[in-house]
């Protein structure tokens, strides 16, 4: 394995895990369900590709633009779907995704089918950029989670009428964490297009949608440090299983189904890694009570 | 001072009349004890109130505005909540978040504010960690407040759930069989602690409640519904020698605590 092949496959575990991030919010604190958000990605992909290669916009800047328009969209969508009921919701999302992948397809003046390609002298997302972004984007949703706003998130995630008599409204708290969760997907999408310097809009189908979401379910919903295992864990596994071409996906299947079998709430279920740091001190603290007594 | 007023008040779900004209006034610092019969229409009356349903005739005053077609947030951001007669707390949250979440309207801060973790998100966040606090002691919950709140004990559960309606710092609070599945024992240090939260923070109750000594107990004022009507309404005294209430729901030395 050579140094930028390991390289790439990091860059491309951190463009996944932004992804995550944002939609850890939506389905994991908020509990709304999407196999749609592939087609944010590919709004935030088109967008920042534009911005850079035909207006020769900074690709720090046109990365914040392209997860605005998602941004912008979603409220859109949002407006329209989030007073369905969950399941409806889902439906809704899935339409949303497929319908933007065909608009893509078809709109000839970015290549339509025949992808869209950005110059080798434009900016190519690099680990660093990764990294940062990552690190932003980490610490600003912990901060939100740990606020009277994430808590309505969840307040909403567990029981929708406690949460109305409670002051809560709801389908603004819904409006937000689909707004987030779209500028997240947005973003990573932005750097996934300055990453392969390629678009085509088969890349963003329901495929990719439903990848995201087994990710966020994967590490365990509700959990920040979940999302983040859960992306390591299955964007490193297709690229150990390469060797097994067809029969990769059909182990990277069964691999899911075994995790969700042993551990149905996910990986961390609910859980942060502080929490666990938490309990493993508290442990220790009794220990050494205990052998204080009997000494 | 009326604090709640309702006027005809009317339910029907298809055929069923649910609730039928009832008018009621609710005065401000009172505990208003409401009884009847198994489906009598008293839960029902309850999500009116609360603008969970929506009204088939008559109007819901509170403090003098009208408040029914509300969205029941509005309603209780205007100062209206309640507890639920099937319990629904937030199951996978710790005793403490419940209550923590339910303090959301006590502090201001942006979601902007939240993200950057600016002065008036830490202000905010220490004001609602100090009345969590507060609330978790009086209703006896904070050698618990670590534990998920589905994991509790059944009579911990209701006293959890009006510990999480308080925090919201209602003027008007609902109380749908608080007791209910509580022994006498509990039952008896339930009824101290809403005595005690009426008092700290000067509420007015509504209460609905099968157990007669509970209700004839801490009740100034008490009405009884039957079949969605108002079939008496006065103080303590005057419902327990009604003739009509007597017959229909009292009965001659019936236990309807009895049921549970
Ligand atoms: N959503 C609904 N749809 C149809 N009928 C309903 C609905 N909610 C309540 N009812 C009916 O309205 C009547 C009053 O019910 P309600 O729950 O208000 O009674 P209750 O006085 O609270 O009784 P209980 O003491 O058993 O709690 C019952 O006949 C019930 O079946
Ligand atoms: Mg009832």
């Amino acid at each position: 394995m050579s140094w930028a092949y390991i390289t790439t496959v990091l860059i491309m575990t951190g463009i996944n895990l932004l992804a995550v991030i944002g939609l850890s919010v939506l389905t994991g604190f908020t509990g709304l369900f999407s196999f749609g958000h592939a087609g944010f990605m590919a709004i935030g992909a088109y967008t920042s590709a534009i911005l850079t290669v035909w207006l020769g916009v900074p690709y720090y800047l046109a990365l914040l633009i392209a997860g605005l328009a998602a941004g912008l969209i979603s409220l859109v969508i949002g407006r329209l779907t989030l007073k369905l009921k969950g399941d409806y919701f889902i439906i809704a999302t899935l339409g949303f995704g497929e319908s933007i992948r065909l608009l893509f397809n078809w709109f000839d003046p970015i290549g339509g089918s025949r992808g869209f390609r950005i110059p080798s002298e434009i900016h190519y997302t690099s680990l660093s950029d990764v990294i940062i972004i990552n690190l932003i984007a980490l610490i600003l949703i912990a901060n939100l989670i740990n606020s009277r706003h994430g808590r309505n998130f969840k307040a909403i995630r567990e029981e929708e009428m406690a949460s109305q008599v409670i002051g809560i409204n709801i389908f603004r708290y819904k409006m937000l964490s689909f707004f987030i969760s779209a500028v997240l997907v947005g973003i990573a999408g932005g750097m996934l297009a300055h990453l392969t310097h390629f678009l085509i809009p088969r890349n963003f189908d329901m495929t990719k949608s439903t990848f995201l979401t087994i990710m966020v379910i994967l590490g365990g919903l509700g959990s920040l440090s979940g999302s983040v295992i859960g992306t390591v864990v299955l964007t490193f596994i297709p690229e150990f299983l390469r060797n097994f071409n067809e029969w990769r996906y059909v182990i990277f299947g069964f691999l899911v189904v075994l995790v969700m079998v042993l551990r149905p709430k996910g990986l961390m279920g609910g859980y942060e890694i502080s929490d666990l740091l938490r309990w493993v001190k508290r442990r220790l603290v009794r220990r050494r009570g205990e052998k204080n007594e009997s000494a | 001072m009326s604090l709640l007023e309702l006027r005809d008040v009317t339910k029907q779900f298809g055929g069923l009349v649910a609730v039928g004209d009832v008018s009621l006034t609710v005065e401000q610092g009172s505990i208003h004890g409401l009884i009847g019969p198994n489906g009598a229409g008293k839960t029902t009356l309850f999500n009116l109130i609360t603008g969970i349903y929506g009204l088939s005739g008559g109007t819901i005053l509170f403090e003098r505005e009208p408040i029914d077609g509300l969205a029941p947030f509005r309603i209780a951001q205007k100062g209206i909540t309640r507890t639920f007669q099937n319990i629904r707390l937030f199951k996978d949250l710790s005793v403490y978040d419940n209550v923590l979440t339910a303090c959301h309207m006590n502090t201001k801060y942006s979601v902007v504010e939240a993200l950057f973790r600016l002065p008036a998100r830490n202000q905010g966040e220490k004001k609602l960690k100090q009345e969590t606090e507060i609330l978790l002691d009086i209703m006896n919950l904070t050698d618990r407040r670590d534990v998920s709140a589905g994991n509790l004990p059944y009579g911990f559960q209701r006293r959890l759930e009006i510990a999480r309606a308080v925090a919201l710092k209602p003027t008007l609070l609902l109380l749908d069989e608080p007791a209910a599945g509580m022994n006498p024992d509990e039952t008896f240090e339930l009824l101290e602690m809403i005595k005690q939260v009426k008092r700290e923070f000067g509420l007015t109750v509504l209460i609905i409640e099968h157990h007669m000594d509970l209700i004839m107990n801490l009740c100034d004022r008490i009405m009884v519904l039957n079949f969605g009507r108002v079939l008496a309404e006065g103080s303590p005294i005057e419902i327990q020698n009604d003739p009509a209430v007597v017959q229909a729901y009292l009965g001659e030395g019936g236990n309807h605590d009895a049921r549970y």
